[in-house]
């Protein structure tokens, strides 16, 4: 049948045909489309229960000094292999309380060292530098370094495993 | 023989393959742009497809696993046959790539190749150089080893940045909220199946639309793209004096091809792939995660960038870069053609190759950075072995101070060079300097002793143009 000649009918037929094609086409993409984003946007909004990791004897901790330490994430998949390691600067002071940081700089993250002699946190990529308070000293941090919950147990130092700080707006 | 024919003529008979194809290949270009300038874009494709090929051969061998694949790139790269000479090629190749894509949209820009009609053609490109730039960073990503690990992290902190979802969009880079298992699984998806898939689908519709509006005729002055009459002078001039494509113009694309091809082969052999870092534990701190060459301008510019204005210049310089260049055909999109009409695009591509080779060459050297393995001061350099100026030399090696400023040679680049900071500065101004700091320097006021203090700025005051004795240095 000829565009010309089609009748009414005919076309409300074909208006039929198109959007019960397009519809069922929609319907399935839509369908198999929640698994599917669904899955891949999971991390979002699935979040890990922070656990406290033992780091250490506290008595093997020098005194007013910081020292790096080294844990398991809160997550560890088992082929993470030693990517589930993370570290943080933990400090002793004098009546056993505890200071802990981030080892990722508030500016993008990278990892600051502790120079023990400067007595100052300091970034290599852009130059971010940090007081042992954490406060910022120089460079271009937004804020000063993210502490950590540190707590002593049995006589052991623990942190409490956390996010990698994404500093937002 | 005749069975081969025979067989050839069967298959076109069912197929119709060639009748498809052929037309297509000899179709008529303009005489002028069979040219070595249009070279380019070919050579960025032929780059691409090298990828594709090396790329699948790498993950013939590759373990797209957190836990191993540092591992498994240990192996291609020492073990297996070839494959170190696979992952040469694919390093290379994408440096080329990068390299090529760059001058095609130099050339297109400079021709204003982006005019009436081909204004998808130039918004396709865009988005081609978007998707290769995402391949660039989640192929070093790939490359799993410690540099990968912080760039991850500098990337999703980036991200972090963009306001209300930041913290979403970090989390879906990184597959989580820490590295770990599920952040390589996920760069293996985003650069093996997304990226590429979106590449090749954008890849085949700039070549569609290539043919559909024609290649671009090499401009001349003097004759204005007019959007009422183009179409009809170009099928003209084309019907007049055009040459087939294949394989009047295409000769040239696979001699430059060839030479792309050879060149990063030869790269691949004699060089080799790029050194593994240091494994990828993101509790090994001893890290500087520079990143590739062709990022190193971006990570300079994230370096001096002033720090109140560092979250919007990182999250909307990007999109405002992208923005002007997807708007770039509807600014203008008639008018003059050639380079030489259109003096303010030449300055603009001097500009752009200006300010990447700036920041590039900053970039290299990164001057912001904290040297943590300069060379002590020596006793000559001190010019003292005992007493304060000796015991200020040492403090000055041992309090971070070296980190960022030069004396002598040894020493950062961040501060001032302090070799004849003693002609500048009393020694109560270096003490003054020392204890508040200024600027970007941090004020040591307290943590260092006053006898520290007087010892380092004793020590400092004897830097001169003319070294006086030590014992005639005491103050001012």
């Amino acid at each position: 049948m000829s565009e010309k000649t089609k009748t009414s009918e005919e076309c409300s037929r074909r208006q039929f045909f198109t959007h019960i094609s397009i519809t069922l086409g929609s319907l399935a993409a839509l369908m198999v489309g929640i698994p599917i984003v669904g899955s891949i946007l999971a991390p979002i909004v699935k979040k890990p229960k922070p656990i406290w990791r033992p780091v250490g004897e506290l008595r093997s901790f020098t005194l007013d000094e910081y020292v790096k330490v080294t844990f398991v994430d809160d997550s560890p998949l088992p082929w993470a292999g030693i990517t589930a390691e993370t570290a943080a600067w933990v400090r002793r002071s004098n009546n056993d309380e505890l200071t802990a940081f981030s080892v990722n700089c508030a500016h993008l993250g990278c990892p600051v060292r502790w120079v023990s002699g400067a007595k100052l946190f300091m970034c290599p990529c852009h130059g971010g530098v940090y007081y042992s308070d954490g406060s910022v000293a120089a460079g271009p941090p937004p804020r000063g370094l993210y502490s950590y919950p540190a707590r002593i147990k049995d006589g052991q130092v623990e942190i409490k495993t956390s996010p990698i700080p994404i500093t937002t707006v | 023989m005749k069975f081969f024919n025979n067989a050839w003529n069967w298959f076109e008979d069912r197929t119709g393959l060639m009748g498809a194809v052929w037309p297509i290949m000899t179709h008529a270009v303009p005489k002028n742009s069979a040219s070595w300038f249009y070279v380019f874009g070919s050579a960025t494709m032929f780059a691409f497809l090298l990828q594709v090929a090396t790329g699948v051969t790498l993950a013939f061998m590759y373990v797209p696993a957190a836990g191993d694949a540092y591992q498994s790139l240990e192996f291609i790269t020492n073990q297996t046959t070839f494959g170190r000479i696979v992952r040469g090629l694919h390093n290379w190749g994408a440096s080329a790539m990068i390299l090529l894509v760059g001058l095609h949209m130099i050339r297109v820009y400079m021709t204003a190749s982006y005019k009436f009609p081909r204004e998808m053609h130039w918004i396709s490109g865009v988005v081609l150089l978007a998707l290769t730039i995402i391949m660039a960073f989640s192929g070093q990503v790939v490359r799993w080893d410690q540099t990968a690990v912080w760039s991850t992290i500098v990337a999703a902190e980036q991200a972090g940045r963009i306001p209300f979802i930041g913290t979403w969009v970090a989390d879906f880079l990184i597959g989580g909220d820490t590295i770990g298992g599920a952040t390589l699984s996920r760069m293996f998806a985003y650069h093996v199946f997304i990226v590429p898939a979106l590449l090749i689908i954008f890849l085949a519709f700039h070549l569609y639309l290539v043919i559909k509006n024609g290649i671009s005729e090499f401009p001349k002055a003097g004759e204005p793209v007019d959007p009422k009459t183009y179409r009809e002078k170009y099928e003209a001039s084309v019907k007049r004096d055009g040459v087939p494509f294949w394989p009047v113009a295409a000769w040239r694309d696979m001699v430059f091809g060839f030479i792309v091809i050879t060149t990063i082969l030869l790269i691949a052999v004699i060089i080799g792939p790029p050194d593994l870092g240091a494994p990828p534990n993101p509790s090994n701190i001893d890290a500087l995660p520079v990143p590739d060459w062709y990022f190193i301008f971006y990570f300079a510019f994230l370096a001096l960038m002033p720090p109140p204005m560092e979250t919007v210049l990182m999250v909307f310089g990007p999109l405002l870069v992208g923005l002007l260049l997807f708007a770039l055909p509807f600014i203008s999109n008639r008018g003059e053609r050639s380079p030489l009409r259109r003096p303010w695009a030449v300055a603009m591509v001097a500009l752009t190759i200006g300010s990447i080779s700036g920041l590039w060459a900053i970039g290299i050297t990164s001057p912001w950075s904290p040297r943590f393995h300069a060379e002590p001061l020596t006793v000559e350099i001190i010019g003292a072995d005992s007493g304060p100026v000796y015991r200020g030399g040492e403090y000055f090696n041992d309090k971070g101070c070296l980190y960022c400023h030069t004396i002598s040679g040894h020493g950062g680049l961040r501060g001032p060079n302090l070799t004849y900071i003693g002609d500048r500065l009393t020694t109560n101004e270096l003490t003054w300097r020392i204890m508040n700091g200024g600027l970007n320097m941090p004020g040591f006021g307290g943590t260092l002793t006053n006898d520290e203090l007087s010892d380092l700025a004793t020590f400092l005051k004897t830097r001169k143009h003319l070294n006086p004795q030590p014992s005639s240095s005491g103050g001012d």
